[in-house]
């Protein structure tokens, strides 16, 4: 990893280490270092400055909430706001713990699309109807309920890697030196 | 002052207060009432899949009574549910049972 004009740049074992991460936050450094043939003091250091300047943000544990018989109903809304309003009302959702996931997004008006659980369809319209609905700037909402998730996962360092130029760089160069 | 009127009927309600009038579970149409006078001007104009929608749930009686404080126009409209009306019918005779309170409301004993 290189700092240069206060932007920091990740090499392509800084990459190769997210990547394991991804799939497991829980390995060892020695089980790390041994999948890439680097010593276990290297891949702490390294891991130690992703933290130290945020590229780590946080470990955490993903719960199945159905294995454990929680049975929460999840729903996306889109929320048609007032734009001199919008930057308050996404803030004032924020502070609702039913409310997981927050965007914006700009297409022929504003919208706020926001991820929300609720124990069952009851409470979910009267957060809406109580705490969200009456929120100054809100024009109109639009409420799907989630009936089957497909898929749910973060974007991976590994996909992703070819979009980023500093990353081309690095593998150009590893590629040069025959490695 | 008629002392069969409720306290706050003429009352003008705060944000959170206010009616906000949905078509189903957690879709808001953007209309919303913070008093009876404007609570009778928009179930003119809302659309009809919002008056059927808050009736079959009580929404509106539960509005009226807990936060109006009018008992006498929630229970009219409870009656109102027991006819089963949907589309413009349930629009006319809400509008009308609306009006009939504020119209009763104003006047004099």
């Amino acid at each position: 990893m290189k700092h240069r004009n206060g932007e920091t740049t990740l090499d392509a074992t800084d990459l190769k280490i997210l990547e394991i991460l991804q799939e497991n936050a829980r390995l060892a450094y020695s089980d790390i270092g041994k999948r890439l043939g680097l010593a276990h003091s290297t891949i702490f250091e390294r891991i130690k400055k992703m933290e130290a300047n945020g590229i780590i943000a946080q470990y955490t544990v993903k719960v199945d909430l159905e294995r454990m018989g929680t049975k929460k109903l999840m729903a996306m809304m889109t929320i048609y706001t007032d734009p001199k309003e919008s930057e308050k009302v996404a803030e004032q959702l924020g502070k609702l713990p039913q409310i997981i996931e927050i965007y914006t997004s700009l297409s022929e008006e504003l919208l706020i699309i926001a991820k929300v659980i609720a124990e069952d369809q009851e409470s979910l319209h009267a957060l809406i109807a109580n705490s969200v609905a009456p929120l100054e700037g809100v024009l109109r909402i639009r409420t799907s309920i989630v009936t089957k998730k497909f898929k749910e996962t973060q974007p991976s360092i590994g996909a992703i890697a070819d979009k980023l130029t500093f990353i081309k760089r690095a593998r150009n160069i590893n590629r040069g030196k025959g490695t | 002052m008629n002392p069969n009127i409720a306290p706050d009927i003429f009352a003008v309600l705060p944000r959170e207060k206010a009616f906000y009038f949905f078509t189903s579970i957690g879709n808001y149409t953007g209309v919303n009432a913070s008093s009876l006078n404007e609570f009778a001007e928009k179930i003119r104009e809302v659309n009809v899949k919002s008056l059927e929608f808050h009736l079959n749930r009580g929404d509106f009686e539960k509005w009226l009574t807990e936060v109006l404080q009018d008992t006498e126009i929630a229970e009219e409209i409870r009656k109102l549910k027991r006819l089963n009306l949907a589309g413009d019918d349930l629009r006319n005779h809400l509008c009308e049972t609306v009006s009939r309170r504020l119209e009763h409301s104003k006047s004099p004993l």
